[in-house]
């Protein structure tokens, strides 16, 4: 079922032993409402995620991509099936950046900080740490609204950050944002992915984000959520989402989600 | 597949776009110079008053009715003069804001946690969100009568009647800003570990925090309100010379000038609390959260 492309060694995640896994999704089955009235949202999902590993999760609209992130973030329990997190509860981002209006860029990641148990002491020296590290030094007191769409979402990042998780869930967190803003922001999170050696599952309908950013892509199914296809993605880094290696996997995979969207025509 | 992404400063590229794109789309915070704030803020509620005076003073020049009707701008000045020599201007003041600042504030203590309780207990709710509501919408001074009967003509009736008055509001203002808290701010909290009692310190009372000062504003306007109509209504030594009860004597001698004095003070007041208290509070936290914009 993948398909190896060009090889180069990505470097986090590469050295880990088979079966070792941050996140591991075993049969789980998602409906809302009664079971047996409503159609399943997702159906039969068995995915294991390595430490280290940068998972995108594709997927048409209705095919419960969300909704398996939120099981995964412990936001919602899953009808059956297990999840696993070895590494307890995990960070999310939103498409929307869901910073609180109420405080500064800085405080919004100290109070992560204060909920994730750090001492009082430490927190701001690692708030402006966490800053600097999304390149955003001396935004400290700014306020939401004086940032812009991809600086809260950098903020957004360095508060998910401050959680202390090595797993990393992202609900298309750059969706909302312009194509060039939205591309630096794909490097940014490479590159932190790769320095801080995270786990991330990242939910996309956009299939050249997901082979930009991915070592694998997943791509669901419609109505129910089924694991249709994946793909192990080894272009070398830094990746451009315009070049040829990205764009042809880029056509591929988005041939197979046009098939499973038409698959729902003859219903 | 010709791997033709050998791009050597991309990572210094995207930190200089990114660097760019910062500085440009940053919105710079700007402070209105003054001169503007008082064109545009000060000048047009003067103008206002001065043009009520100036209708005023015309209707009493050109006699439209009798002058123990309506005297002129500078009798009713002459009534506050004649309070201010006599000695008696800020204690009738005081009397009136002392009560009603701190009614004001026993009703925050009480309609803050039945706010919160109503807000969040769903059987309570279902209870006493109606009966609240109703509360609200039925004029105070209808429990003047009742107050008295119950505790007699003394403070305690009066601070029945602005809590009867202030304390839906207030809470219903609670109510209303945790129920406008975006789920999202929820879910965040959650993820983030904010569950319970945390979630509501850290998340829902700071987000709901709009809502309760608008609550409270107008919990101050019903407090005040309330405890005018009870001095006007209800007379006894005990209770002393408020604001109401003087505007109540100057009817008993048919002293207009004085009526019109009564009715400025009551109008003073309570703008006055308003306009050096909660506006300030409330646009102070709107800004902070850029939910003020400001209309060129």
């Amino acid at each position: 079922m993948t398909t190896a492309l060009t090889t180069s060694p990505d470097a986090p995640g590469a050295g880990h032993p088979v079966g070792d896994f941050a996140v591991r999704l075993s049969h789980v089955h998602k409906t809302f409402g009664r079971p047996g009235t409503a159609a399943p949202v997702l159906d039969d999902i068995s995915l294991d995620v390595a430490p280290g590993e940068f998972v995108t999760l594709l997927g048409a609209s209705g095919c419960g991509k969300s909704t398996l992130l939120n099981l995964v973030a412990g936001l919602d329990r899953p009808t059956s099936g297990t999840i696993e997190v070895p590494g307890g509860r995990p960070a999310l981002m939103f498409q929307d950046h869901a910073l609180f209006p109420w405080l500064t860029a800085g405080k919004n990641i100290e109070l992560a900080l204060r909920l994730a148990g750090v001492a009082k002491a430490d927190r701001q020296t690692e708030a402006e740490r966490l800053l600097e590290l999304v390149r955003l030094t001396g935004s400290y007191k700014k306020r939401v609204h004086e940032l812009s769409g991809g600086m809260r979402q950098r903020v957004a990042l360095a508060r998910s950050l401050a959680q202390g998780s090595q797993v990393l869930l992202m609900d298309e967190p750059f969706a909302a944002l312009d194509a060039i803003t939205r591309d630096v922001l794909h490097d940014e999170i490479t590159r932190i992915w790769a320095e801080r050696q995270l786990t991330v599952l990242f939910v996309t309908h956009n299939v050249r984000e997901a082979v930009c950013l991915a070592q694998r892509v997943v791509l669901l199914s419609s109505r129910p959520g089924r694991i249709a296809r994946e793909w192990h993605v080894d272009l070398p880094r830094p990746r451009r989402i315009e070049s040829a290696g990205a764009a042809n996997l880029s056509i591929e995979i988005t041939e197979e989600l046009r098939g499973e969207i038409r698959r729902h025509v003859q219903h | 597949m010709s791997s033709t992404e050998t791009l050597p400063t991309a990572a210094d590229d995207s930190a200089g776009v990114e660097a760019g794109l910062d500085a440009l789309e940053t919105v710079q915070a700007q402070r209105t110079p003054l001169t503007a704030v008082l064109r545009r803020s000060v000048l047009p509620p003067v103008l206002g008053v001065v043009l009520v005076l100036a209708v005023w003073q015309l209707s009493y020049t050109f006699e439209l009715t009798t002058p123990d009707k309506l005297p002129s701008p500078a009798d009713v000045w002459d009534s506050l003069t004649e309070l201010w020599y006599a000695g008696t201007l800020f204690s009738i003041i005081w009397t009136s804001v002392w009560r009603g600042l701190s009614g004001f504030l026993l009703s925050v203590v009480i309609g803050t946690p039945i706010g919160l309780l109503v807000a969040q207990v769903k059987p309570v709710r279902a209870a006493l969100g109606p009966v609240l509501s109703g509360l609200q919408s039925l004029p105070s001074v209808a429990w003047v009568p009742a107050a008295v009967i119950w505790l007699g003509i003394n403070n305690s009736a009066m601070y029945a009647v602005i809590l009867l008055g202030a304390v839906p509001s207030i809470a219903n203002g609670l109510i209303a800003g945790v129920d406008q808290v975006p789920p999202l701010f929820l879910r965040a909290g959650q993820t983030l570990g904010a569950t319970g009692i945390r979630g509501a310190r850290h998340i829902l009372l700071p987000a709901a925090l709009p809502g309760y000062l608008a609550g409270l504003k107008q919990g101050w306007a019903f407090s005040w309100r309330s405890l005018m109509a009870a001095e006007l209504i209800a007379s006894s030594p005990d209770l002393g010379l408020g604001l109401g009860r003087y505007l109540e004597n100057q009817r008993e001698f048919t002293n207009m000038s004085g009526v019109l004095l009564g009715i400025l003070l009551i109008l003073t007041v309570g703008v006055a609390i308003d306009l050096l208290f909660f506006s300030p509070l409330e646009r102070r936290v709107l800004r902070s959260r850029g939910l003020l914009v400001t209309t060129r």
